[in-house]
Protein backbone atom coordinates (compact mmCIF):
# COMPACT_ATOMS: atom_id res chain seq x y z
CA UNK A 1 0.00 0.00 0.00
CA UNK A 2 1.39 3.50 -1.23
CA UNK A 3 0.72 6.52 0.14
CA UNK A 4 -0.73 8.67 -2.46
CA UNK A 5 -3.88 10.35 -1.43
CA UNK A 6 -6.96 9.75 -2.99
CA UNK A 7 -8.19 12.72 -4.87
CA UNK A 8 -11.37 13.64 -3.51
CA UNK A 9 -13.07 13.27 -6.54
CA UNK A 10 -13.16 17.14 -7.23
CA UNK A 11 -11.33 16.71 -10.49
CA UNK A 12 -13.33 14.13 -11.82
CA UNK A 13 -15.87 15.69 -14.17
CA UNK A 14 -18.24 12.42 -14.78
CA UNK A 15 -20.40 13.37 -17.68
CA UNK A 16 -24.44 12.19 -18.03
CA UNK A 17 -25.83 8.45 -18.18
CA UNK A 18 -26.29 7.75 -22.15
CA UNK A 19 -28.35 4.87 -23.44
CA UNK A 20 -25.93 4.53 -26.82
CA UNK A 21 -22.59 5.51 -24.97
CA UNK A 22 -23.51 2.51 -22.22
CA UNK A 23 -24.68 0.15 -24.31
CA UNK A 24 -21.27 0.46 -26.68
CA UNK A 25 -18.87 0.36 -23.68
CA UNK A 26 -20.68 -2.54 -22.01
CA UNK A 27 -20.19 -4.46 -25.64
CA UNK A 28 -16.68 -3.45 -25.58
CA UNK A 29 -16.55 -5.50 -21.99
CA UNK A 30 -18.18 -8.54 -24.10
CA UNK A 31 -15.48 -8.49 -26.31
CA UNK A 32 -12.35 -8.08 -23.99
CA UNK A 33 -13.74 -10.92 -22.27
CA UNK A 34 -13.88 -12.60 -25.07
CA UNK A 35 -10.40 -12.06 -26.43
CA UNK A 36 -8.76 -13.07 -23.31
CA UNK A 37 -10.59 -16.42 -22.97
CA UNK A 38 -11.59 -17.10 -26.38
CA UNK A 39 -12.06 -20.90 -25.40
CA UNK A 40 -16.21 -20.75 -25.10
CA UNK A 41 -16.29 -19.33 -28.31
CA UNK A 42 -13.90 -21.54 -29.96
CA UNK A 43 -15.73 -25.20 -28.59
CA UNK A 44 -19.39 -23.18 -29.80
CA UNK A 45 -17.75 -22.88 -33.34
CA UNK A 46 -16.67 -26.43 -32.89
CA UNK A 47 -19.68 -27.55 -31.98
CA UNK A 48 -21.66 -25.92 -34.68
CA UNK A 49 -19.57 -27.54 -37.68
CA UNK A 50 -19.88 -30.80 -35.76
CA UNK A 51 -24.32 -30.79 -35.88
CA UNK A 52 -23.32 -29.67 -39.36
CA UNK A 53 -21.19 -33.01 -40.23
CA UNK A 54 -23.12 -35.38 -38.35
CA UNK A 55 -26.14 -34.74 -40.34
CA UNK A 56 -24.41 -34.61 -43.36
CA UNK A 57 -22.55 -37.43 -43.55
CA UNK A 58 -23.88 -39.51 -40.49
CA UNK A 59 -27.77 -39.36 -40.87
CA UNK A 60 -27.88 -37.68 -44.28
CA UNK A 61 -27.91 -40.84 -45.84
CA UNK A 62 -31.27 -42.28 -44.49
CA UNK A 63 -33.57 -38.72 -44.69
CA UNK A 64 -35.06 -37.98 -47.51
CA UNK A 65 -36.47 -34.76 -48.63
CA UNK A 66 -39.90 -34.83 -49.83
CA UNK A 67 -39.88 -34.33 -53.55
CA UNK A 68 -36.22 -35.01 -54.21
CA UNK A 69 -33.39 -33.04 -54.06
CA UNK A 70 -29.91 -33.34 -52.39
CA UNK A 71 -30.43 -33.29 -48.42
CA UNK A 72 -27.33 -31.12 -47.95
CA UNK A 73 -29.03 -28.67 -49.81
CA UNK A 74 -32.21 -29.09 -47.73
CA UNK A 75 -29.91 -29.30 -44.50
CA UNK A 76 -27.80 -25.80 -44.53
CA UNK A 77 -31.06 -23.68 -43.89
CA UNK A 78 -32.15 -25.73 -41.30
CA UNK A 79 -28.48 -25.73 -39.69
CA UNK A 80 -28.31 -21.50 -40.13
CA UNK A 81 -31.20 -21.25 -37.91
CA UNK A 82 -30.04 -24.35 -35.55
CA UNK A 83 -26.63 -22.52 -34.26
CA UNK A 84 -28.68 -19.17 -33.79
CA UNK A 85 -30.69 -20.76 -31.63
CA UNK A 86 -27.77 -22.25 -29.71
CA UNK A 87 -27.18 -18.61 -29.16
CA UNK A 88 -29.26 -18.77 -26.46
CA UNK A 89 -27.72 -20.35 -24.12
CA UNK A 90 -24.76 -18.42 -24.43
CA UNK A 91 -26.53 -15.31 -23.87
CA UNK A 92 -27.94 -16.38 -21.19
CA UNK A 93 -25.09 -18.02 -19.52
CA UNK A 94 -23.19 -14.35 -19.65
CA UNK A 95 -26.34 -12.96 -18.13
CA UNK A 96 -27.11 -14.98 -15.36
CA UNK A 97 -23.31 -14.62 -14.73
CA UNK A 98 -23.19 -11.16 -14.25
CA UNK A 99 -26.20 -11.65 -11.80
CA UNK A 100 -24.34 -14.57 -9.87
CA UNK A 101 -20.75 -12.36 -9.24
CA UNK A 102 -22.83 -9.63 -8.38
CA UNK A 103 -21.81 -7.34 -11.73
CA UNK A 104 -25.53 -6.93 -12.40
CA UNK A 105 -25.88 -5.19 -9.13
CA UNK A 106 -22.84 -2.85 -9.35
CA UNK A 107 -24.37 -1.90 -12.56
CA UNK A 108 -26.95 -1.13 -11.21
CA UNK A 109 -26.25 0.70 -8.19
CA UNK A 110 -24.23 3.13 -10.58
CA UNK A 111 -25.68 5.71 -13.04
CA UNK A 112 -25.49 3.54 -15.80
CA UNK A 113 -28.64 3.43 -18.28
CA UNK A 114 -31.05 0.62 -17.44
CA UNK A 115 -31.69 -0.62 -20.92
CA UNK A 116 -27.74 -0.24 -21.86
CA UNK A 117 -26.51 -4.02 -20.21
CA UNK A 118 -29.10 -5.47 -22.14
CA UNK A 119 -28.34 -3.90 -25.05
CA UNK A 120 -24.68 -4.12 -24.55
CA UNK A 121 -24.85 -8.07 -24.47
CA UNK A 122 -27.21 -8.21 -27.46
CA UNK A 123 -25.40 -6.11 -29.28
CA UNK A 124 -22.00 -8.15 -28.15
CA UNK A 125 -24.19 -11.14 -28.82
CA UNK A 126 -24.97 -10.24 -32.63
CA UNK A 127 -21.28 -9.44 -33.73
CA UNK A 128 -20.43 -13.38 -32.72
CA UNK A 129 -23.42 -14.51 -34.71
CA UNK A 130 -21.91 -12.88 -37.53
CA UNK A 131 -18.76 -15.02 -37.06
CA UNK A 132 -21.01 -17.74 -36.07
CA UNK A 133 -22.42 -17.58 -39.69
CA UNK A 134 -19.55 -16.59 -41.39
CA UNK A 135 -17.93 -19.86 -40.52
CA UNK A 136 -21.42 -21.63 -41.08
CA UNK A 137 -21.53 -20.61 -44.57
CA UNK A 138 -17.69 -22.00 -45.99
CA UNK A 139 -18.62 -25.07 -44.01
CA UNK A 140 -22.02 -25.08 -45.66
CA UNK A 141 -19.88 -24.36 -48.88
CA UNK A 142 -17.25 -27.45 -48.31
CA UNK A 143 -19.91 -29.50 -47.79
CA UNK A 144 -21.09 -28.84 -51.37
CA UNK A 145 -24.41 -26.82 -50.21
CA UNK A 146 -24.85 -23.50 -52.86
CA UNK A 147 -27.30 -20.71 -52.21
CA UNK A 148 -28.50 -20.35 -56.33
CA UNK A 149 -31.00 -17.31 -55.94
CA UNK A 150 -29.07 -14.09 -56.83
CA UNK A 151 -26.97 -11.82 -54.56
CA UNK A 152 -29.87 -9.68 -53.07
CA UNK A 153 -31.90 -13.03 -52.36
CA UNK A 154 -29.19 -14.48 -50.35
CA UNK A 155 -28.53 -11.73 -48.01
CA UNK A 156 -32.36 -11.04 -47.44
CA UNK A 157 -31.56 -15.12 -46.38
CA UNK A 158 -28.41 -13.95 -44.04
CA UNK A 159 -30.69 -10.84 -42.73
CA UNK A 160 -33.25 -13.35 -41.70
CA UNK A 161 -31.14 -15.32 -39.89
CA UNK A 162 -29.74 -12.58 -37.95
CA UNK A 163 -32.89 -11.68 -37.09
CA UNK A 164 -34.08 -14.31 -36.05
CA UNK A 165 -30.69 -14.41 -33.66
CA UNK A 166 -31.72 -10.85 -32.28
CA UNK A 167 -35.12 -12.50 -31.28
CA UNK A 168 -33.22 -15.23 -29.40
CA UNK A 169 -30.86 -12.99 -28.17
CA UNK A 170 -34.18 -11.11 -26.14
CA UNK A 171 -35.57 -14.53 -24.93
CA UNK A 172 -31.85 -15.40 -23.96
CA UNK A 173 -31.55 -12.29 -22.07
CA UNK A 174 -35.15 -12.93 -20.40
CA UNK A 175 -33.71 -16.63 -19.34
CA UNK A 176 -30.60 -15.31 -17.66
CA UNK A 177 -32.73 -12.57 -15.91
CA UNK A 178 -35.40 -15.14 -14.35
CA UNK A 179 -33.36 -18.10 -13.63
CA UNK A 180 -30.62 -18.98 -10.80
CA UNK A 181 -27.64 -20.85 -10.82
CA UNK A 182 -25.88 -23.05 -13.31
CA UNK A 183 -28.56 -25.81 -12.84
CA UNK A 184 -31.52 -23.24 -14.86
CA UNK A 185 -28.49 -23.12 -17.13
CA UNK A 186 -28.44 -26.41 -18.23
CA UNK A 187 -32.13 -26.26 -18.44
CA UNK A 188 -32.03 -23.88 -21.21
CA UNK A 189 -29.11 -25.35 -22.87
CA UNK A 190 -30.85 -29.24 -22.96
CA UNK A 191 -34.68 -27.45 -23.80
CA UNK A 192 -32.31 -25.87 -27.13
CA UNK A 193 -32.18 -29.48 -28.84
CA UNK A 194 -35.99 -30.30 -28.43
CA UNK A 195 -37.06 -27.06 -29.63
CA UNK A 196 -34.73 -27.24 -32.56
CA UNK A 197 -35.67 -30.87 -33.57
CA UNK A 198 -38.95 -29.92 -33.36
CA UNK A 199 -38.84 -27.90 -36.52
CA UNK A 200 -38.71 -28.56 -40.32
CA UNK A 201 -34.52 -28.07 -39.89
CA UNK A 202 -33.72 -31.94 -40.22
CA UNK A 203 -36.81 -33.50 -41.43
CA UNK A 204 -40.23 -32.26 -42.77
CA UNK A 205 -43.12 -32.42 -40.36
CA UNK A 206 -44.76 -33.93 -42.75
CA UNK A 207 -43.25 -37.00 -41.51
CA UNK A 208 -44.33 -36.27 -38.06
CA UNK A 209 -47.31 -37.85 -36.44
CA UNK A 210 -50.37 -34.94 -37.22
CA UNK A 211 -50.13 -32.79 -33.79
CA UNK A 212 -46.49 -32.66 -33.51
CA UNK A 213 -45.99 -32.00 -37.14
CA UNK A 214 -48.34 -28.98 -37.22
CA UNK A 215 -46.47 -27.81 -34.29
CA UNK A 216 -43.15 -28.35 -36.02
CA UNK A 217 -44.64 -26.28 -38.56
CA UNK A 218 -45.83 -22.94 -36.05
CA UNK A 219 -42.50 -23.11 -34.46
CA UNK A 220 -40.45 -19.82 -35.21
CA UNK A 221 -37.08 -21.67 -36.35
CA UNK A 222 -39.39 -23.20 -39.04
CA UNK A 223 -40.51 -19.81 -40.58
CA UNK A 224 -36.55 -19.04 -40.81
CA UNK A 225 -36.16 -21.82 -42.18
CA UNK A 226 -38.45 -22.16 -44.79
CA UNK A 227 -38.02 -18.57 -46.38
CA UNK A 228 -34.27 -18.99 -46.34
CA UNK A 229 -34.48 -22.26 -48.63
CA UNK A 230 -37.55 -20.52 -50.64
CA UNK A 231 -34.53 -17.28 -50.88
CA UNK A 232 -31.66 -19.25 -51.08
CA UNK A 233 -32.69 -21.85 -54.18
CA UNK A 234 -32.64 -25.08 -51.59
CA UNK A 235 -35.14 -27.57 -51.64
CA UNK A 236 -38.37 -27.28 -49.40
CA UNK A 237 -40.11 -30.06 -48.00
CA UNK A 238 -43.11 -29.07 -49.95
CA UNK A 239 -46.23 -29.18 -47.24
CA UNK A 240 -49.25 -27.43 -48.64
CA UNK A 241 -50.45 -25.46 -44.96
CA UNK A 242 -51.30 -21.50 -44.58
CA UNK A 243 -47.88 -21.91 -42.28
CA UNK A 244 -46.10 -23.47 -45.28
CA UNK A 245 -47.56 -20.90 -48.11
CA UNK A 246 -46.50 -17.50 -45.77
CA UNK A 247 -43.09 -18.32 -44.60
CA UNK A 248 -41.36 -15.34 -45.87
CA UNK A 249 -44.03 -13.26 -43.55
CA UNK A 250 -43.56 -15.33 -40.51
CA UNK A 251 -40.01 -15.41 -40.74
CA UNK A 252 -40.77 -11.34 -39.86
CA UNK A 253 -43.20 -11.24 -37.84
CA UNK A 254 -42.26 -14.25 -35.38
CA UNK A 255 -39.14 -12.39 -34.42
CA UNK A 256 -41.09 -8.66 -34.22
CA UNK A 257 -42.82 -10.44 -32.24
CA UNK A 258 -40.45 -12.50 -29.54
CA UNK A 259 -38.78 -9.17 -29.26
CA UNK A 260 -42.08 -6.74 -28.63
CA UNK A 261 -42.65 -9.38 -25.50
CA UNK A 262 -38.66 -10.37 -24.47
CA UNK A 263 -37.48 -6.89 -24.24
CA UNK A 264 -40.11 -5.15 -22.33
CA UNK A 265 -40.00 -8.10 -19.98
CA UNK A 266 -36.36 -8.46 -19.82
CA UNK A 267 -35.95 -4.41 -19.11
CA UNK A 268 -39.18 -4.52 -16.47
CA UNK A 269 -37.21 -7.58 -14.79
CA UNK A 270 -33.64 -5.81 -14.58
CA UNK A 271 -35.61 -3.29 -13.56
CA UNK A 272 -36.94 -4.51 -10.53
CA UNK A 273 -34.19 -7.16 -9.95
CA UNK A 274 -34.14 -8.40 -6.18
CA UNK A 275 -37.24 -7.26 -5.70
CA UNK B 1 -24.81 18.11 5.56
CA UNK B 2 -25.57 16.45 9.33
CA UNK B 3 -25.68 13.20 8.07
CA UNK B 4 -24.36 11.17 5.53
CA UNK B 5 -26.79 9.02 5.93
CA UNK B 6 -29.99 8.71 7.16
CA UNK B 7 -32.91 5.98 7.34
CA UNK B 8 -36.51 6.84 8.61
CA UNK B 9 -38.80 3.98 9.50
CA UNK B 10 -37.90 1.63 6.46
CA UNK B 11 -39.80 -1.32 6.18
CA UNK B 12 -39.26 -3.86 3.81
CA UNK B 13 -41.34 -7.55 3.17
CA UNK B 14 -40.93 -10.46 1.45
CA UNK B 15 -43.94 -12.49 1.60
CA UNK B 16 -44.88 -12.95 5.27
CA UNK B 17 -40.74 -12.06 6.63
CA UNK B 18 -40.67 -8.84 8.01
CA UNK B 19 -36.79 -8.16 6.29
CA UNK B 20 -36.55 -4.38 7.76
CA UNK B 21 -39.33 -3.43 10.42
CA UNK B 22 -38.47 -0.15 11.21
CA UNK B 23 -35.17 0.54 10.29
CA UNK B 24 -33.67 4.10 12.04
CA UNK B 25 -29.99 5.04 11.20
CA UNK B 26 -28.33 8.41 11.26
CA UNK B 27 -24.50 8.28 9.81
CA UNK B 28 -22.39 11.16 10.54
CA UNK B 29 -20.31 11.64 7.22
CA UNK B 30 -16.48 10.73 7.44
CA UNK B 31 -17.36 7.99 9.98
CA UNK B 32 -17.51 4.00 10.11
CA UNK B 33 -20.82 2.36 11.16
CA UNK B 34 -20.64 -1.11 11.28
CA UNK B 35 -24.12 -2.76 11.07
CA UNK B 36 -23.50 -6.25 13.16
CA UNK B 37 -26.11 -9.28 12.84
CA UNK B 38 -26.86 -12.59 11.80
CA UNK B 39 -28.16 -14.36 8.80
CA UNK B 40 -31.45 -12.59 7.64
CA UNK B 41 -31.61 -9.76 10.28
CA UNK B 42 -31.74 -7.15 7.67
CA UNK B 43 -28.24 -6.08 6.81
CA UNK B 44 -28.37 -6.87 3.36
CA UNK B 45 -31.62 -5.48 2.63
CA UNK B 46 -31.04 -1.68 4.50
CA UNK B 47 -27.24 -2.24 2.12
CA UNK B 48 -29.42 -2.85 -1.28
CA UNK B 49 -32.42 -0.11 -0.53
CA UNK B 50 -29.64 2.71 0.80
CA UNK B 51 -27.12 1.62 -2.79
CA UNK B 52 -30.62 2.14 -5.02
CA UNK B 53 -30.98 -1.56 -5.94
CA UNK B 54 -34.11 -2.21 -4.06
CA UNK B 55 -37.27 -0.31 -2.90
CA UNK B 56 -38.68 0.32 0.34
CA UNK B 57 -42.18 -0.74 0.94
CA UNK B 58 -42.29 2.22 3.52
CA UNK B 59 -40.12 4.80 4.95
CA UNK B 60 -37.39 7.14 4.02
CA UNK B 61 -33.77 7.06 3.04
CA UNK B 62 -31.22 9.81 2.47
CA UNK B 63 -27.93 8.95 1.10
CA UNK B 64 -25.38 11.90 0.69
CA UNK B 65 -27.92 14.35 0.81
CA UNK B 66 -30.38 12.81 -1.50
CA UNK B 67 -33.77 10.65 -1.32
CA UNK B 68 -32.64 7.44 -2.69
CA UNK B 69 -36.37 6.50 -4.36
CA UNK B 70 -36.86 9.87 -5.96
CA UNK B 71 -33.60 11.20 -6.99
CA UNK B 72 -31.34 7.47 -7.71
CA UNK B 73 -29.14 8.87 -10.16
CA UNK B 74 -28.08 11.84 -7.87
CA UNK B 75 -27.49 9.32 -5.62
CA UNK B 76 -25.17 6.67 -8.05
CA UNK B 77 -23.14 9.25 -8.62
CA UNK B 78 -21.77 9.75 -4.92
CA UNK B 79 -21.41 5.71 -3.82
CA UNK B 80 -19.77 2.66 -4.13
CA UNK B 81 -20.76 -0.56 -3.48
CA UNK B 82 -18.93 -3.29 -2.85
CA UNK B 83 -20.53 -6.58 -1.98
CA UNK B 84 -20.30 -10.38 -0.35
CA UNK B 85 -18.56 -11.66 -4.12
CA UNK B 86 -16.06 -9.49 -6.04
CA UNK B 87 -17.74 -7.77 -8.63
CA UNK B 88 -15.33 -8.12 -11.30
CA UNK B 89 -14.50 -9.92 -14.76
CA UNK B 90 -12.51 -13.20 -13.88
CA UNK B 91 -11.13 -12.76 -17.66
CA UNK B 92 -10.21 -9.30 -17.73
CA UNK B 93 -7.42 -7.58 -16.15
CA UNK B 94 -7.44 -5.62 -13.50
CA UNK B 95 -6.83 -2.73 -14.90
CA UNK B 96 -9.24 -3.23 -17.49
CA UNK B 97 -12.21 -3.51 -14.58
CA UNK B 98 -11.22 -0.06 -13.26
CA UNK B 99 -11.26 1.56 -16.46
CA UNK B 100 -14.98 -0.24 -17.63
CA UNK B 101 -16.52 0.69 -14.74
CA UNK B 102 -14.53 4.35 -14.88
CA UNK B 103 -16.11 4.59 -18.52
CA UNK B 104 -19.64 3.47 -17.11
CA UNK B 105 -19.15 6.37 -14.29
CA UNK B 106 -18.86 8.38 -17.69
CA UNK B 107 -15.24 9.73 -17.39
CA UNK B 108 -13.82 10.35 -20.40
CA UNK B 109 -11.28 8.22 -22.06
CA UNK B 110 -7.98 9.71 -20.66
CA UNK B 111 -9.45 10.10 -17.37
CA UNK B 112 -10.74 6.45 -16.83
CA UNK B 113 -7.33 5.29 -18.16
CA UNK B 114 -5.82 7.65 -15.13
CA UNK B 115 -8.19 6.90 -12.66
CA UNK B 116 -7.84 3.23 -13.12
CA UNK B 117 -3.48 3.78 -12.53
CA UNK B 118 -4.46 5.40 -9.65
CA UNK B 119 -6.22 3.61 -7.91
CA UNK B 120 -4.26 0.59 -9.01
CA UNK B 121 -1.36 2.30 -6.95
CA UNK B 122 -3.69 3.28 -4.17
CA UNK B 123 -4.77 -0.12 -3.44
CA UNK B 124 -1.32 -1.49 -3.75
CA UNK B 125 -1.72 -3.54 -7.33
CA UNK B 126 0.43 -1.94 -9.69
CA UNK B 127 2.61 -4.89 -10.34
CA UNK B 128 -0.95 -7.28 -10.80
CA UNK B 129 -2.62 -4.52 -12.78
CA UNK B 130 -2.33 -5.95 -16.08
CA UNK B 131 -2.43 -9.55 -14.94
CA UNK B 132 -5.99 -11.35 -15.37
CA UNK B 133 -8.03 -11.32 -11.83
CA UNK B 134 -8.48 -14.77 -11.85
CA UNK B 135 -4.61 -14.73 -11.13
CA UNK B 136 -5.47 -13.04 -7.82
CA UNK B 137 -5.36 -13.92 -4.20
CA UNK B 138 -8.64 -14.00 -2.32
CA UNK B 139 -7.44 -10.71 -0.72
CA UNK B 140 -6.33 -9.15 -4.05
CA UNK B 141 -9.44 -9.45 -5.00
CA UNK B 142 -11.35 -7.24 -2.98
CA UNK B 143 -9.16 -4.66 -2.98
CA UNK B 144 -9.54 -4.30 -6.41
CA UNK B 145 -13.50 -4.53 -5.97
CA UNK B 146 -13.13 -1.48 -3.58
CA UNK B 147 -11.27 0.10 -5.97
CA UNK B 148 -13.82 -0.06 -7.80
CA UNK B 149 -16.04 1.30 -5.93
CA UNK B 150 -13.86 4.22 -5.24
CA UNK B 151 -13.89 5.20 -8.93
CA UNK B 152 -15.58 8.28 -8.74
CA UNK B 153 -14.36 8.84 -4.91
CA UNK B 154 -17.86 9.16 -3.39
CA UNK B 155 -19.10 10.80 -0.09
CA UNK B 156 -20.36 6.83 0.85
CA UNK B 157 -19.16 3.32 0.51
CA UNK B 158 -20.93 0.49 1.58
CA UNK B 159 -19.05 -2.28 2.33
CA UNK B 160 -21.74 -5.52 2.40
CA UNK B 161 -19.82 -8.29 4.76
CA UNK B 162 -16.08 -7.59 2.61
CA UNK B 163 -13.85 -10.19 4.38
CA UNK B 164 -16.45 -13.10 3.96
CA UNK B 165 -14.22 -16.48 2.76
CA UNK B 166 -11.17 -14.31 3.29
CA UNK B 167 -8.25 -15.90 5.61
CA UNK B 168 -6.47 -13.80 7.79
CA UNK B 169 -4.47 -12.54 5.63
CA UNK B 170 -6.47 -11.39 3.18
CA UNK B 171 -9.08 -10.00 5.56
CA UNK B 172 -6.29 -7.76 7.37
CA UNK B 173 -5.22 -6.70 3.57
CA UNK B 174 -8.91 -5.09 3.52
CA UNK B 175 -9.40 -3.71 6.98
CA UNK B 176 -6.19 -1.70 6.35
CA UNK B 177 -7.47 -0.65 2.76
CA UNK B 178 -10.72 0.52 4.31
CA UNK B 179 -8.68 2.69 7.21
CA UNK B 180 -6.81 4.32 4.56
CA UNK B 181 -10.74 5.36 2.52
CA UNK B 182 -11.60 6.72 5.92
CA UNK B 183 -8.80 8.64 6.68
CA UNK B 184 -9.94 10.49 2.98
CA UNK B 185 -13.20 11.31 4.91
CA UNK B 186 -15.43 8.84 2.99
CA UNK B 187 -18.30 7.32 5.07
CA UNK B 188 -18.35 3.83 5.28
CA UNK B 189 -21.59 1.08 6.18
CA UNK B 190 -20.17 -2.00 7.17
CA UNK B 191 -22.00 -4.89 7.43
CA UNK B 192 -20.43 -7.69 8.91
CA UNK B 193 -21.42 -11.04 11.32
CA UNK B 194 -17.78 -10.80 13.00
CA UNK B 195 -17.77 -8.94 16.10
CA UNK B 196 -13.92 -8.01 16.09
CA UNK B 197 -14.69 -6.57 12.42
CA UNK B 198 -16.55 -4.48 13.74
CA UNK B 199 -14.37 -3.58 16.35
CA UNK B 200 -11.33 -3.65 14.53
CA UNK B 201 -13.19 -0.55 12.08
CA UNK B 202 -16.43 1.15 13.12
CA UNK B 203 -16.70 4.28 15.22
CA UNK B 204 -20.36 3.40 16.21
CA UNK B 205 -22.11 -0.06 15.63
CA UNK B 206 -25.33 -1.01 15.24
CA UNK B 207 -26.95 -4.04 16.23
CA UNK B 208 -29.61 -5.47 13.83
CA UNK B 209 -31.95 -8.24 14.86
CA UNK B 210 -35.05 -9.17 12.89
CA UNK B 211 -34.83 -5.80 10.50
CA UNK B 212 -34.52 -3.31 13.73
CA UNK B 213 -31.75 -1.98 15.89
CA UNK B 214 -31.88 -3.37 18.70
CA UNK B 215 -28.78 -1.64 20.18
CA UNK B 216 -25.75 1.30 19.45
CA UNK B 217 -23.10 2.56 21.00
CA UNK B 218 -19.58 2.94 20.14
CA UNK B 219 -17.17 -0.59 20.45
CA UNK B 220 -16.13 -0.12 23.69
CA UNK B 221 -19.74 0.53 25.33
CA UNK B 222 -21.53 -2.00 23.40
CA UNK B 223 -17.96 -4.34 25.04
CA UNK B 224 -18.26 -3.25 27.97
CA UNK B 225 -22.19 -3.91 28.19
CA UNK B 226 -21.47 -7.60 26.75
CA UNK B 227 -18.39 -8.31 29.36
CA UNK B 228 -14.94 -9.71 28.17
CA UNK B 229 -13.99 -12.59 27.23
CA UNK B 230 -15.55 -15.79 28.13
CA UNK B 231 -13.64 -19.30 29.66
CA UNK B 232 -15.72 -22.49 28.72
CA UNK B 233 -14.93 -25.11 30.60
CA UNK B 234 -15.40 -29.46 30.06
CA UNK B 235 -15.01 -31.26 33.55
CA UNK B 236 -14.30 -34.49 33.55
CA UNK B 237 -16.79 -36.34 36.00
CA UNK B 238 -20.73 -34.92 35.87
CA UNK B 239 -20.02 -34.78 39.63
CA UNK B 240 -17.26 -31.85 39.60
CA UNK B 241 -19.70 -29.61 38.02
CA UNK B 242 -20.79 -27.56 40.53
CA UNK B 243 -17.42 -27.18 42.01
CA UNK B 244 -16.39 -25.93 38.58
CA UNK B 245 -19.07 -23.27 38.65
CA UNK B 246 -18.24 -22.08 41.98
CA UNK B 247 -14.74 -21.28 41.01
CA UNK B 248 -15.67 -19.82 37.68
CA UNK B 249 -18.23 -17.64 39.42
CA UNK B 250 -15.40 -16.06 41.66
CA UNK B 251 -13.06 -14.74 39.03
CA UNK B 252 -16.34 -13.93 36.50
CA UNK B 253 -18.24 -10.76 35.76
CA UNK B 254 -21.28 -12.58 35.71
CA UNK B 255 -23.40 -15.62 36.21
CA UNK B 256 -21.73 -18.63 35.12
CA UNK B 257 -24.00 -20.41 32.64
CA UNK B 258 -24.09 -24.35 33.11
CA UNK B 259 -24.67 -26.67 30.59
CA UNK B 260 -24.88 -30.31 32.39
CA UNK B 261 -25.41 -32.13 29.22
CA UNK B 262 -22.47 -31.11 27.95
CA UNK B 263 -20.29 -31.21 31.40
CA UNK B 264 -19.75 -27.65 30.57
CA UNK B 265 -19.18 -24.46 32.69
CA UNK B 266 -18.96 -20.89 30.70
CA UNK B 267 -18.71 -17.33 31.72
CA UNK B 268 -17.14 -13.81 31.16
CA UNK B 269 -14.13 -12.55 32.53
CA UNK B 270 -12.78 -9.10 32.66
CA UNK B 271 -8.52 -10.48 33.45
CA UNK B 272 -8.63 -13.32 30.68
CA UNK B 273 -5.21 -14.77 31.43
CA UNK B 274 -4.96 -13.94 34.99
CA UNK B 275 -8.31 -15.56 35.73
CA UNK B 276 -7.66 -18.72 33.85
CA UNK B 277 -4.82 -19.20 35.53
CA UNK B 278 -6.61 -19.06 39.04
CA UNK B 279 -9.62 -21.20 38.24
CA UNK B 280 -7.55 -23.62 37.05
CA UNK B 281 -5.14 -23.79 40.17
CA UNK B 282 -8.16 -23.92 42.38
CA UNK B 283 -9.87 -26.85 40.29
CA UNK B 284 -6.71 -28.48 40.72
CA UNK B 285 -6.36 -27.91 44.10
CA UNK B 286 -9.82 -29.27 44.43
CA UNK B 287 -8.90 -32.14 42.35
CA UNK B 288 -11.09 -31.79 39.61
CA UNK B 289 -9.84 -33.34 36.45
CA UNK B 290 -10.63 -30.47 33.27
CA UNK B 291 -11.54 -32.01 30.29
CA UNK B 292 -10.96 -29.11 28.18
CA UNK B 293 -10.72 -25.43 28.89
CA UNK B 294 -11.08 -22.36 26.12
CA UNK B 295 -10.31 -18.49 26.22
CA UNK B 296 -12.16 -16.65 23.60
CA UNK B 297 -14.10 -13.94 22.57
CA UNK B 298 -17.92 -14.12 22.83
CA UNK B 299 -20.08 -15.28 19.42
CA UNK B 300 -22.68 -13.41 18.20
CA UNK B 301 -25.19 -15.25 19.47
CA UNK B 302 -23.62 -14.92 23.32
CA UNK B 303 -24.08 -10.78 21.66
CA UNK B 304 -27.89 -11.28 20.94
CA UNK B 305 -28.62 -13.32 24.32
CA UNK B 306 -27.10 -10.69 26.17
CA UNK B 307 -28.79 -7.47 24.14
CA UNK B 308 -32.03 -9.55 23.68
CA UNK B 309 -32.30 -12.12 26.37
CA UNK B 310 -32.59 -14.82 23.63
CA UNK B 311 -30.93 -16.50 20.93
CA UNK B 312 -29.98 -14.54 17.13
CA UNK B 313 -33.20 -16.76 15.35
CA UNK B 314 -36.31 -16.51 17.52
CA UNK B 315 -38.38 -13.45 17.12
CA UNK B 316 -37.95 -9.74 17.76
CA UNK B 317 -38.96 -8.13 20.98
CA UNK B 318 -40.05 -4.37 20.58
CA UNK B 319 -37.28 -2.74 22.69
CA UNK B 320 -34.58 -0.68 21.14
CA UNK B 321 -32.12 0.51 23.44
CA UNK B 322 -29.41 3.18 23.18
CA UNK B 323 -25.91 2.03 24.70
CA UNK B 324 -24.09 5.33 26.37
CA UNK B 325 -21.29 6.23 24.80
Amino acid sequence: MTTTTLSAGGDLRPGRPSLVGDSLTLTRRALAQWRRDPGPLVGALAFDVLILLMFAYLFGGALQVPGGGDYREFLLPGIFAMTMLFGISQTTVAVSADAERGVTDRLRSMPVSRLAPLVGRAAADMLFAVVTLAVMLLAGLAVGWRPHGGPGATLAALGLVLLLRFALAWVGIYLGLVTKGPGAVTAVQTLEFPLGFLSSAFVAPSTMPGWLGAVAQWNPLSATVGATRELFGNPGWGGDSWVAAHHPLLAVLWPVALVAVFLPLSLRRYRALGG
Amino acid sequence: MEHAIITEGLRKRYGDTAALDGFDLRVPPGTVCGLLGPNGAGKTTAVRILATLLRVDAGRAEVAGFDVARQPDQVRYRIGLVGQHPAVDEALTGRQNLVIFGRLFHLGRAQARARAGELLDRFGLVDAGDRPVRTYSGGMRRRLDLAAGMILAPSVLFLDEPTTALDPRGRNEVWEAVRDLVRTGTTVLLTTQYLDEADQLADRICVLDAGRVVAEGTPDALKSRLGGDRIDLVVRDAGDLATAAGRLRRVATAEPDVDPDRRAVSAQVDDRAGALTEVLRALDADGVTVADVTLRRPTLDEVFLRLTGRPASTERTDDTEEVPA
